[in-house]
């Protein structure tokens, strides 16, 4: 790229050059490929510590009886006697909460959103950078005191007797405004506001750059589908997230300033709350898994050394399942007590999702077949992926049934189903992501054998973690507890020798970037060799600081 | 007609389900949902199953279609990949596909729906379930003092005084001091509130369950089919001992029922025990003369 520099002129200068301090490359960065890579550090970080709360839930769940969390509160908290069972009882409730938020709004979607497609999607729609790096600059550095906020909730009190938001991630009124008058719950709420500003920054760039930045010739139509992804995630991103953010607004001036929005004693409605945040909710959870569809047809279709199967099909499905998305949030709410009418319009149109999600399902399996298949470590993540979809899907379709809802709803079915969608779905895309541009992003190469050590121990751990609460959810057992009858010992034991296997599954996946790293091996511009025909490709490895200075020219 | 068809195929899935039938809470190593007790929850398993001649061959068709991909077009053993990238005549088929599908689910799950929320019968029984944290109190709407009396988890220091020492008829986190009683074979219609915060008002062997919301007076409804003592949790978030409010109900003859009414207007736990007597017999540490007196 050098080359270029003089036919700009000497005023230019300054773009050819990497800032020159590291606390100028690192902290006020504006280029896209160093933003993503600070949100995939801090994804990694904030996995880590989600991770080892949902391992502290196993392990006191690992028997009947309140194991560990009595202590905990006592180390932690320092309570004594009846004080730290009650603390520990209320801790386990704020492990599943911080749990959940953690993964949702600090790992999994810096790492798809702020991550992956801050680093390619510029480079894959042949754009020098987004459309306004100094706003990417800020996205990120907002999320870090989110995140701060919701880790500093934890040691703060919560309801009498106890430290930390334990509503869970719905926080649903009253429990999360007269239940819990301590600050916790405003920390978390406030937390959700600058992380939920963070995304919404952030969603206006990527509509903006995808919109705009295209290289010449680059159409909507000839846009790779991780573009295509990321375009519809960030229209989701835009449209869900102010309703969260007025919701939890309401929920803020309900517990401070006198307000009744929620509070049926004055006249509110808990049930308008659900709705809310459901309306946000469900499209979020479709913020999570499509910049991952878009991740996996990349890598289908690289390692079959194919084009992608009905690339318009592809597109339009994930269009479809942004729109419909937005139209099916209250069958989050089955049980709440609605008419009938409304019960039987959110069955329709949840099970209408189910078309388009086929649709993507069959095309990854038509883009390999006829192809000639290379078992590199992204594409069995990828095909792990396409899989335990799958298996998350049909459950999705079953839970869609009000009528049988009524039975699963709120139990571990409820939660066994949605990590096979997401902990087994989002998390294999982003470690298939991971794997398949980690040559790209670091000019080296992965080992082929840690990675796919990687992907056989995660795969047989999360499948013991979370198949074995299908049963648990049959049988009765409701979520978030921290203690159950003895009949659920058996299976909650075998969930709990999964999560120790995953937790080990991590610990290599760390040692193989630190494996990568000693030992330097050099991974070439392309890797993967003729299928991997997007743009990402065409430049060196790692890229340039500044790439596409003379636009590239899309047939 | 259709619903006739169901309740067949129903009764058969049951029976080819029965191995582990006819407990009324959770066993060990349970892999399905809990043994119906009323006709609803008899149609809730026979639409779980259902559902599953659907789920499973979908996902082992998925399952052999990848595997029959990782085995025919592995690089070695088809060097030259096709080019194909379009096939609108199986591209139309595997979107209407799952649209034919759909339907097949969606009709039965539509008269499962209507079934539970439009009841054809009058109530006999009208009982109101009010969420506490922790517990749940319940309201008897007959004569003209209505019976009322909390129901709290059964401590174990408690179980010698009550009666309730065996842990397989009242197990630990499930049995609590007073049962709710309602007579078998009645419509017993259930107005379920909340005091504080959310809690939900869940029996699974009944196939009921229904938030409990504070300002909101909610409906649900059960007839139950036999005798017995069948057990719930609480189902939403409500603090830290949302583990330890459960849902414990005593299904009972009209005459034993009315029995416990009476004596209940005065004494709920001396009424609870003259039924526990009456119901598990002789052998219980309830005198039974004493009983009889009452």
């Amino acid at each position: 790229m050098a080359g270029t520099s003089a036919a700009h002129g000497d005023h230019n200068d300054h773009h050819e050059h990497k800032p020159l301090t590291f606390f100028q490359r690192w902290f006020l960065s504006t280029n896209h490929k160093d933003i993503g890579t600070l949100y995939l550090i801090f994804a990694i970080l904030a996995g880590i510590i989600g991770g080892t709360l949902s391992v502290f839930m196993r392990m006191e769940l690992q028997e009947p009886g309140i194991q560990i969390f009595h202590g905990l509160a006592q180390m932690v908290y320092g309570f004594e006697g009846d004080a730290a069972i009650d603390g520990g009882k209320h801790m386990f409730n704020v492990f599943t909460t911080a749990h959940a938020l953690i993964m949702i709004f600090f790992m999994v979607m810096p790492a798809l959103i702020g991550g992956f497609a801050n680093w390619m999607v510029p480079i894959m729609i042949g754009a020098p950078d987004m459309a306004f790096p100094r706003m990417n600059n800020i996205s990120f550095w907002l999320i870090i005191p989110a995140f701060l906020l919701v880790l500093l909730s934890m040691f703060v009190e919560g309801p009498a007797g106890g430290y930390g938001a334990g509503g869970g991630w719905t926080i649903y009124p009253p429990f999360s405004t007269a239940g819990q008058p301590g600050p916790a719950m405003d920390f978390v709420i406030l937390g959700l506001h600058i992380a939920g500003a963070s995304s919404i920054l952030g969603a206006i760039n990527f509509i903006t750059t995808i919109l705009n930045m295209r290289a010449p010739g680059m159409t909507l139509h000839k846009m790779p589908l991780f573009a295509w992804s990321v375009l519809i995630t960030a229209f989701l991103l835009l449209l869900s997230l102010p309703v969260l953010a007025g919701g939890i607004t309401m929920l803020l001036t309900d517990r401070n300033f006198g307000t009744a929005f929620f509070a049926p004693e004055n006249g509110g409605d808990p049930i308008l709350f659900q709705h809310l945040f459901w309306f946000f909710g469900h499209p979020e959870v479709y913020i999570l898994i499509l910049p991952g569809f878009g991740i996996v047809s990349h890598i289908v279709s690289t390692f079959s050394r194919k084009p992608i199967f009905g690339y318009l099909g592809m597109a339009y499905a994930m269009v479809a399942i942004g729109a419909v998305g937005f139209i099916v949030w209250a069958h989050h709410m089955y049980t709440v007590g609605m008419s009938l009418d409304t019960q039987r319009y959110f069955v329709f149109a949840t099970m209408v999702i189910a078309v388009p999600t086929g649709v993507k399902i069959f095309s990854w399996i038509a883009t390999m077949w006829g192809g000639s298949i290379r078992f590199t470590t992204p594409m069995v993540w990828a095909i792990g992926f396409i899989f335990l979809f799958t298996v998350g899907g049909v459950t999705g379709v079953q839970l869609a049934n009000a009528g049988l809802d009524r039975a699963l709803h709120d139990t571990y079915y409820v939660v066994a189903h949605f990590h096979y969608v997401l902990s087994l779905g989002a998390v294999f895309a982003i470690f298939a992501a991971w794997y398949y541009w980690f040559p790209k992003m670091t000019g080296y190469m992965y080992s082929e054998f840690l990675g796919k050590l990687h992907f056989w121990v995660m795969f047989v751990g999360v499948n013991l973690i979370f198949f074995p609460q299908h049963f648990l959810g049959l049988a009765g057992m409701p979520r978030r507890y921290i203690d159950y009858p003895d009949a659920f010992a058996g299976w909650n034991a075998v969930s709990s020798y999964g999560s120790y296997i995953s937790a080990f599954a991590v610990l290599i996946f760390l040692f193989s970037i630190v494996e990568a790293f000693a030992k330097k091996r050099v991974a070439g511009d392309n890797p993967w060799g003729e299928g991997a025909n997007t743009l990402e490709w065409q430049l060196s490895s790692p890229p340039p600081f500044h790439q596409w200075e003379q636009l590239p020219k899309i047939k | 007609m259709k619903n006739k068809a169901f309740a067949v195929l129903a009764a058969l899935g049951c029976l080819l389900f029965a191995s582990t039938a006819f407990a009324d809470q959770p066993f060990d190593w349970q892999k399905g949902l809990q043994p119906a007790a009323t006709s609803m929850m008899e149609e809730i398993r026979w639409f779980e199953q259902y559902t599953l001649w659907f789920i499973v061959p979908v996902t082992l068709f998925v399952l052999v279609l990848l595997i029959l991909v990782v085995v025919k077009f592995r690089e070695s053993a088809n060097p030259v990949p096709s080019k194909t990238s379009h096939n609108t005549a199986i591209e139309v088929v595997w979107t209407l596909g799952p649209v034919v599908v759909l339907l097949f689910l969606a009709i039965p799950s539509f008269q499962l729906l209507t079934k539970q929320l439009a009841p054809t019968e009058e109530p006999e029984l009208t009982i109101k379930a009010t969420g506490f944290q922790w517990y749940w109190g319940y309201e008897y709407q007959v004569g003209e003092a209505p019976l009322s009396f909390d129901s709290l988890l059964l401590q174990d220091g408690d179980r010698a005084a009550a009666g309730k020492e065996d842990k397989g008829v009242y197990p630990r986190l499930l049995a609590v001091d007073n049962e709710l009683v309602v007579p078998v074979g009645k419509h017993v219609r259930v107005l379920v509130t909340a005091a504080d915060v959310i809690h939900a008002f869940a029996m699974p062997s009944f196939g009921v369950k229904i938030d409990a919301v504070p300002g909101r007076l909610n409906e649900t409804w059960f007839k139950a089919d036999r005798e017995g003592l069948f057990y719930g949790q609480c189902s939403e978030l409500c603090g830290k001992d949302h583990a330890f409010m459960p849902i414990a109900i005593r299904v009972v003859s009209q005459e034993k029922f009315d029995t416990w009414l009476a004596a209940a207007a005065t004494n709920v736990g001396e009424a609870n025990k003259a039924l526990m007597a009456s119901v598990d017999g002789a052998d219980k540490s309830v005198n039974v003369a004493q009983n009889a007196a009452q």
